[in-house]
């Protein structure tokens, strides 16, 4: 299971990337492990104000639907639209071509809410042992 | 199921273990949700063969003089129909008329029955059954679900793949739907030409070490296995009706589609038949095949709609592989079970707009021209 050492994540298996005030957001290698085969997306429109921990979207695996939350807030300003029409981009490369929603931060003090690498190794280890 | 409460483990959840499959619990089992993954598997099934640990189902041996007479008391569809080798789709019914179990029944011998129900249901079919016994009847009900394996294998490769490993005698001249008993390592296999899967395929049982090794076999030989997932989207695909999603025993089964699971005609006095012959004159709704014509994953519980209201529930629905769509079964008014029907499904508080289609939603292409030897029986 691969958790990138420089990626902030959240307790509900969203990673998040920050570059100046450019969020980019998607759900973590053991979300789409534990998920399995993805078959649809539903993420929001360019311009929606999102709250951070609050639902970004939808995403579908062939046997149950999963909300997503935002890892942090601000105003999306792009979907994964690849992902939406390939759903499996984000089991094959979930940090990578994977991603599924860009934000400009609207409070990058937020991200120190978020888990580290190391922490949320822990987390992952935790639930696995439940 | 709370972790408290403790599961059953197939036979070969050792094999499943080392395969590293994702285990779930399903009606008091611990069974493998998937191996390679749903969709790898499902397309196995489809283009090569799988291979299903189905040792959960219920398998209740009959055997007797009157074995005949009290499956023909029990079932729906008159056992007495049946000759040795032949199986047939058949219901457990109480006396309103509610559907116990739908199971299928084999005469493997012109003494001797194989009744294979669900998982779910298997001790109280055994009861159901059981308790139609008397003493002047001379049958007895052996619940042989811890003794033995049943494994499905399935796909266009399954009949080469069964008669490469196992021998010709275990393919050689059975037809749909009917079984035999051959030898699998000095012990009986029984094998049928059934499945729910809607390819072709067989199912199997033997005993549990000669079941672990033909397991071990298959798999050894490339045979992809499978886990309930891929069982789920593929016999929803073939519109196969799953007991505790699409029939139960509030069911009328005629609305259900499985009118042919019932004899009525040659006079079984069967439990439920003063029941099932009114429920005949009274079908007021369909059980149909639904296809979404938008994004959006039809699930079971989902509202049907018409005109902003809602005139049905999805019993079942997922996500078809093979359409790269959402499909769904649900009951709805005869008025509108009509093949091109348009409705809109309730899904997560957003209407998908969603068509009635015909049954099933997949039909596997005919074989082709002398493919196929079937011996005359």
């Amino acid at each position: 299971m691969a958790v990138p050492p420089e990626l902030r994540y959240s307790k509900e298996h969203e990673w998040v990337r920050v570059d100046g005030d450019i969020a980019t957001t998607g759900i973590t290698d053991y979300a789409q492990e534990q998920l399995g085969d993805l078959v649809y997306l539903d993420l929001p429109k360019v311009g929606t104000a999102v709250h951070q921990f609050e639902k970004l979207g939808e995403i579908e695996s062939v046997k149950a639907v999963s909300d997503i939350f935002s890892p942090v807030s601000g105003e999306v300003t792009g979907c994964n639209e690849e992902a939406m029409k390939s759903p499996e981009l984000v089991n094959q490369d979930p940090y990578g071509r994977g991603w599924l929603v860009r934000l400009t931060l609207s409070n990058a003090s937020e991200v120190d809410k978020l888990l580290t690498a190391e922490q949320y190794e822990e987390l992952v280890a935790q639930e696995r042992a439940e | 199921m709370s972790n408290g409460e403790s599961l059953r483990r197939s036979p070969l959840d050792e094999q499943h273990r080392a395969l590293r499959a994702r285990m779930v619990p399903f009606a008091g089992w611990s069974m493998p949700l998937q191996f390679a993954g749903i969709l790898e598997e499902h397309r196995a099934v489809r283009n090569q063969v799988g291979l299903f640990d189905v040792s959960h189902m219920g398998r209740l041996y009959v055997s007797g003089t009157d074995a005949t007479e009290l499956l023909s008391r029990a079932g729906t569809y008159d056992a007495r129909r049946l000759e040795p080798g032949q199986g047939h789709y058949s219901l457990l019914c109480q006396d309103d008329g509610g559907i116990l179990d739908d199971f299928f029944v084999y005469r493997v011998a012109a003494d001797r029955f194989l009744v294979v129900g669900n998982s779910v249901n298997a001790d109280r079919d055994r009861e159901q059954i059981r308790g139609l016994l008397k003493p002047q009847i001379n049958a007895t009900v052996e619940d042989r679900q811890e003794s033995t394996v049943m494994l499905a294998l399935q796909g266009p490769r399954a009949v080469e793949t069964l008669a490469q490993l196992v021998g010709p005698e275990a393919t050689q001249g059975l037809p749909r739907r009917r079984c035999t008993e051959t030898q699998w390592q000095g012990e009986t296999l029984f094998a049928s030409r059934t499945g729910y899967t809607g390819e072709d395929g067989f199912e199997l049982v033997t005993s549990v070490e000669p079941g672990r090794a033909l397991w071990e076999k298959l798999v050894a030989a490339g045979v992809q296995p499978c886990g309930l997932g891929a069982r789920d989207t593929l016999r929803l695909e073939a519109a196969l009706a799953l007991y505790g999603n699409d029939i139960d025993t509030t069911t009328n089964p005629w609305e259900a589609g499985l009118g042919w699971a019932i004899t009525l005609d040659d006079g079984a006095d069967f439990v439920g038949r003063a029941a099932l012959e009114a429920a005949r004159a009274r079908v007021e709704r369909h059980l149909v095949c639904l296809m979404a014509l938008g994004p959006g994953i039809m699930r079971s519980g989902c509202v049907i709609l018409q005109g902003g209201e809602q005139v049905g529930r999805v019993t079942s629905g997922g996500y078809s592989p093979t359409l790269a769509a959402s499909i769904a079964m649900g009951y709805l008014p005869s008025s509108l079970a009509a093949e091109g029907t348009n409705v809109e499904v309730e899904v997560r508080g957003k209407r998908l707009p969603a068509r009635v289609v015909p049954r099933p939603f997949y039909r596997r292409p005919a074989a082709p021209p002398g493919s196929q030897k079937p011996t005359p029986s």
